[in-house]
Formats: C-alpha cells, sequence, structure tokens
C-alpha cells in the first residue's frame, strides 16, 4: 500500500494580499523533481492567478457594470476570476498528468485549500502494489 | 510546545472505523469530514465549522444571529412606503413625474445591495486541514524556544518593504494571511476583515464590501431625497394653508426616521468614501496600524496604490474573488487506498492521545506526537488523506 506524505508550499506576501506562492524549492522533493521544473509549476500558477486578480480596463469595466446592475449580474455571468480558475484548474490537471503523476507526486488545487497553499502528496512505494 | 497534537486528527481518525462521527464536527475542516453512513451524498455546507446559517441549500449564508436585518428592512421598506404612498401623488400633482421613478431606483438599488450584502459569503477562509496545521506546528516548534511560554505565533513578513506581522489563528489552525481577521461572532476568520455590522447581520469583508458600500451610498441618497421630499410637501401644504395638520399628522414618521438616519448614514457613506480612498479596512483604521500610533517609525499604509482614483477602482471595481467555502459542493466520500492503509494505524494513535474536541478554544492538548522520526510519513498526514 503507497504511504505518502505532504509538503505545503505558502503563500509569498511580499508583494501584498494578490495570490502568489513562494518559488522556493522544498527539499523534500530533491529527489524527485527537478528543481526547475517545479520552479517554472509555481511560476505558472503565479502568472494565472495574477492574470485573474489583474486591474485593467476590463476588470473594471465589468465592475462598473455591474454596480450599474447593483451587481445581480454576478448572478447570471462567469466573472472573469471564475472563468482563468477553471483555466488554473485544466493546468493542473494538465501537469498532475504529464509530469507529477509519473514521479509517484500529486498536485492539489490551492483552490481546495483556500487559496492558502499549493500541496504536494508525495507517494512512496513501500511494499507490494503500484503506485498511484 | 513539543508534545502537542491536534484534536482535529482523532475525530476523524476515529469516525473512519466508527459509523458515527461525533456531533462536534465542528473541529473538522468542512472537506475532511467522513460520513459513512449517510445514504445521500452531503454537501459542505452542512458541516461548516463555523457560526453561519445557510439557507436554498447553500446557496445564502448569513451570519448565526441576523443582528438587526430585519430592523433595517422594516425601516427602509416603512419609510419608502409611506413615502410612495403619502407624498408621491402629491408632488407628482404639484411638481412632476419624476419624483417616484428616482425614488424607486434608489430603493430598488437599496434593497437589493442590502441583501446582498447580507447573503454573500464575506471572504470566509475555510480552516486549515489538519495536514497543513500540522505542518506549520512543526514549522513553529523548529523555531520557537523551549521553555514553558508557548512560542510566539506572529510571522514577520516584508509587504512592499513594511513590516507586517502575521498571525496565528488558534480557532483556525493557521497563520492569517495579511488584512484577515478572525471574528468571533461568525466564529470565521475573514479575508479583508472590515467590521461585523449588525445592521446587515453580516461580516463585511473582502467579497461583500462593494456591496456594502453601494447599500450606503445609495440609502444616503434614499434618505437624503425621500427626506427633501417630505420637506417639501410639507412646505407646498403650509403654502397652500389648509391641509398643514393633516399632512403633518401622517409625515412624523418619516420626517423623524430620515431626519436621524440621514446625518447618520451620510457620516458613515463619508468616512468610508475616505477609506476607500485610502484603500484601508475599518478594523486597521480603528488600530491605528498604519498611522504610525503604535509604532515609533514612518509606518504607512502598504496595500495603499498611493493613487486615489486606482485605490477606489481596485476596491469596487476589482476583480470579484470567488468563495472559498464550497458550500455546495459535495463531500468526499470515502475512496483511496491510503486511508485504509491509515485505519490500521489510527488505533494505536486514538489509544495512545487524548481526545478532546475543542470547538476551535487556544488550548492543545498535549498527547504524544506519534513517531518521533520526522520524514517520511508521519501518521498525521494518513488520516487526513481523504482531502477533498
Amino acid at each position: 500500500t503507497p504511504v505518502s506524505s505532504k509538503v505545503f508550499i505558502q503563500r509569498d506576501y511580499s508583494s501584498g494580499t494578490i495570490c502568489r506562492f513562494q518559488t522556493k524549492f522544498p527539499s523534500e522533493l530533491e529527489s524527485r523533481i527537478d528543481k526547475q521544473q517545479f520552479e517554472e509549476t509555481i511560476q505558472t500558477l503565479n502568472n494565472l492567478y495574477a492574470e485573474a486578480e489583474k486591474l485593467g480596463g476590463k476588470s473594471y469595466l465589468e465592475g462598473c457594470l455591474a454596480c450599474l446592475t447593483a451587481y445581480t449580474i454576478f448572478l447570471c455571468m462567469e466573472t472573469h476570476y471564475e472563468k482563468v480558475l477553471k483555466k488554473i484548474a485544466r493546468y493542473i490537471k494538465d501537469q498532475n498528468e504529464k509530469t507529477y503523476a509519473p514521479r509517484g507526486l500529486l498536485l492539489t488545487d490551492p483552490i481546495e485549500r483556500g487559496l492558502r497553499v499549493v500541496e504536494i502528496t508525495i507517494f512512496e512505494d513501500r511494499s507490494i502494489g503500484s503506485g498511484r | 510546545m513539543k508534545n502537542c497534537e491536534y484534536q482535529q486528527i482523532d475525530p476523524q481518525a476515529l469516525s473512519t472505523p466508527t459509523p458515527t462521527p461525533p456531533p462536534h464536527a465542528a473541529a473538522a475542516e468542512s472537506g475532511n469530514e467522513q460520513d459513512k453512513k449517510a445514504k445521500r451524498p452531503r454537501r459542505k455546507w452542512e458541516v461548516f465549522p463555523g457560526k453561519n446559517r445557510f439557507y436554498c441549500d447553500g446557496r445564502i449564508i448569513v451570519a448565526r444571529q441576523s443582528g438587526v436585518l430585519p430592523l433595517t428592512l422594516g425601516l427602509i421598506l416603512v419609510t419608502s412606503g409611506l413615502f410612495f404612498i403619502f407624498d408621491c401623488p402629491f408632488l407628482v400633482k404639484h411638481l412632476t413625474g419624476c419624483i417616484p421613478v428616482i425614488g424607486g431606483v434608489l430603493f430598488v438599488f437599496v434593497v437589493i445591495t442590502l441583501l446582498q450584502t447580507s447573503f454573500t459569503d464575506p471572504g470566509i477562509l475555510p480552516r486549515a486541514t489538519p495536514d497543513e496545521a500540522a505542518d506549520i506546528e512543526k514549522q513553529i516548534d523548529n523555531t520557537g524556544n523551549t521553555t514553558y511560554r508557548p512560542p510566539p505565533r506572529t510571522k514577520e513578513v516584508l509587504i512592499n518593504q513594511q513590516v507586517v506581522k502575521l498571525k496565528y489563528c488558534f480557532t483556525c489552525k493557521m497563520f492569517r494571511p495579511p488584512r484577515t481577521s478572525h471574528c468571533s461572532l461568525c466564529d470565521n476568520c475573514v479575508e479583508r476583515f472590515d467590521h461585523h455590522c449588525p445592521w446587515v447581520g453580516n461580516c463585511v469583508g473582502k467579497r461583500n464590501y462593494r456591496f456594502f458600500y453601494t447599500f450606503i451610498v445609495s440609502l444616503s441618497f434614499l434618505t437624503a431625497f425621500i427626506f427633501g421630499c417630505v420637506t417639501t410637501h410639507l412646505a407646498l401644504r403650509a403654502q397652500g394653508g389648509k391641509g398643514l395638520v393633516f399632512a403633518l399628522q401622517e409625515s412624523p414618521v418619516e420626517l423623524v426616521i430620515c431626519f436621524f438616519s440621514v446625518w447618520s448614514i451620510l457620516g458613515l457613506s463619508g468616512f468610508h468614501t475616505y477609506l476607500v480612498a485610502s484603500n484601508l479596512t475599518t478594523n486597521e483604521d480603528i488600530k491605528g496600524s498604519w498611522s504610525g500610533k503604535s509604532g515609533a517609525e514612518d509606518t504607512t499604509n502598504p496595500y495603499s496604490h498611493r493613487n486615489i482614483f486606482i485605490n477606489c477602482c481596485s476596491v469596487l471595481c476589482g476583480p470579484m474573488p470567488p468563495s472559498l467555502i464550497d458550500r455546495r459542493g459535495f463531500l468526499p466520500t470515502e475512496e483511496s487506498a491510503q486511508t485504509s492503509s491509515a485505519e490500521v494505524e489510527t488505533p494505536s494513535l486514538a489509544a495512545k492521545n487524548e481526545i478532546n474536541v475543542v470547538g476551535g478554544s487556544s488550548q492543545l492538548a498535549c498527547g504524544l506526537q506519534d513517531s518521533p522520526s520526522p520524514v517520511p510519513a508521519p501518521p498525521n498526514s494518513h488520516q487526513n488523506s481523504s482531502f477533498a
């Protein structure tokens, strides 16, 4: 039966309250994956979250329109943030399939942890039974 | 403290083999509750640990005490109702037909934004999963000291060249992100916590601040408008000479309510406009976090964009963040093989450790923390492998 431990990549608050995760490579993953691969994954996630939270013409337009309708459009429309979250979910699934699962690792979408951490589960094959 | 363990882990471990989870599932984080006995899949809001109430199968969230929300709604409805019934006909005849239209639009705006402020998740942070909590505790223990006093539960980060202290929340078992505060009335950590408003019966935080602001601004306009109309109505009647006493008899309720609320609500709107322009929260303003009251050095607000226009836009028109608590998601059922391996180890743990299911107080029972050997797999992480 596979045994697992977890590594938590915490948030990086140096730029404020925007969603960013630390890119520091945890020592527990040293034997499993390249530092560069890991950093690329986290950096891409950070970029995607930055895209979701970006302040710009489009988001202001969405916000103003919402205000004019007393925010009722939030009930029927999918917000920009939600669209990017779906993109992030697809990216994570993709990364898991291509890069992490073959190495016995599993990324958990941060949204399932309240955007607090990126949880990486490390599977180790102890006895019989193939790893996941 | 070196030998500390989390009550949260044990009840879950126990609940896996035994069919009925303990009633104090409040200690368990919403995504991790396993209920093998449930015939129908349960939604996460049903096991939410905070003091909130949910309606419409999790679509609507309110604080436990709805405060004076019924009163607020009642006052608005009564005042507006009196306005439409008594003042509008007179004013339409004597002034213009736009009056009820403007009044109607403002009224609709006020009611909709009030309900949205009350029923929207203000930005509640879900509590840490037991694995996360264990991981954080391990980190604190590594850096802390071994005196009798528990290690200081703060962490300092540098945000835009400003030192900010992050506090550890004993209830939610995590370091609070910046600008997050724990509301004791709702028993939740709320992001960008502004204040808990009894008038709307909910916390005001990151997700519903714009609704709240729109509510108080439109309410100021509405009360000022009604006040103006009533005064005009009375003045016109007084000029006419005959119906003054009659008019005064009907209007005092509106007059009184409007008179007192206009000033207080205008004041509140003005205050919040200042907060929005400087990108502050009521919480920060009251505590004087950035005004240098507490520190000698020159502290500035690290979250401000240094431009009033940008501050306003980012607070009011920024992207709408999603709700992090996933109220309507289904609880995961027992599935992975890891959990079954956990079952083997948990009875021994359960036997060793004291089981104190505490609904979020700061006490940590001191039991044995599993095996002293750290890696590869502290058994705690097994029990919790049924993460969502």
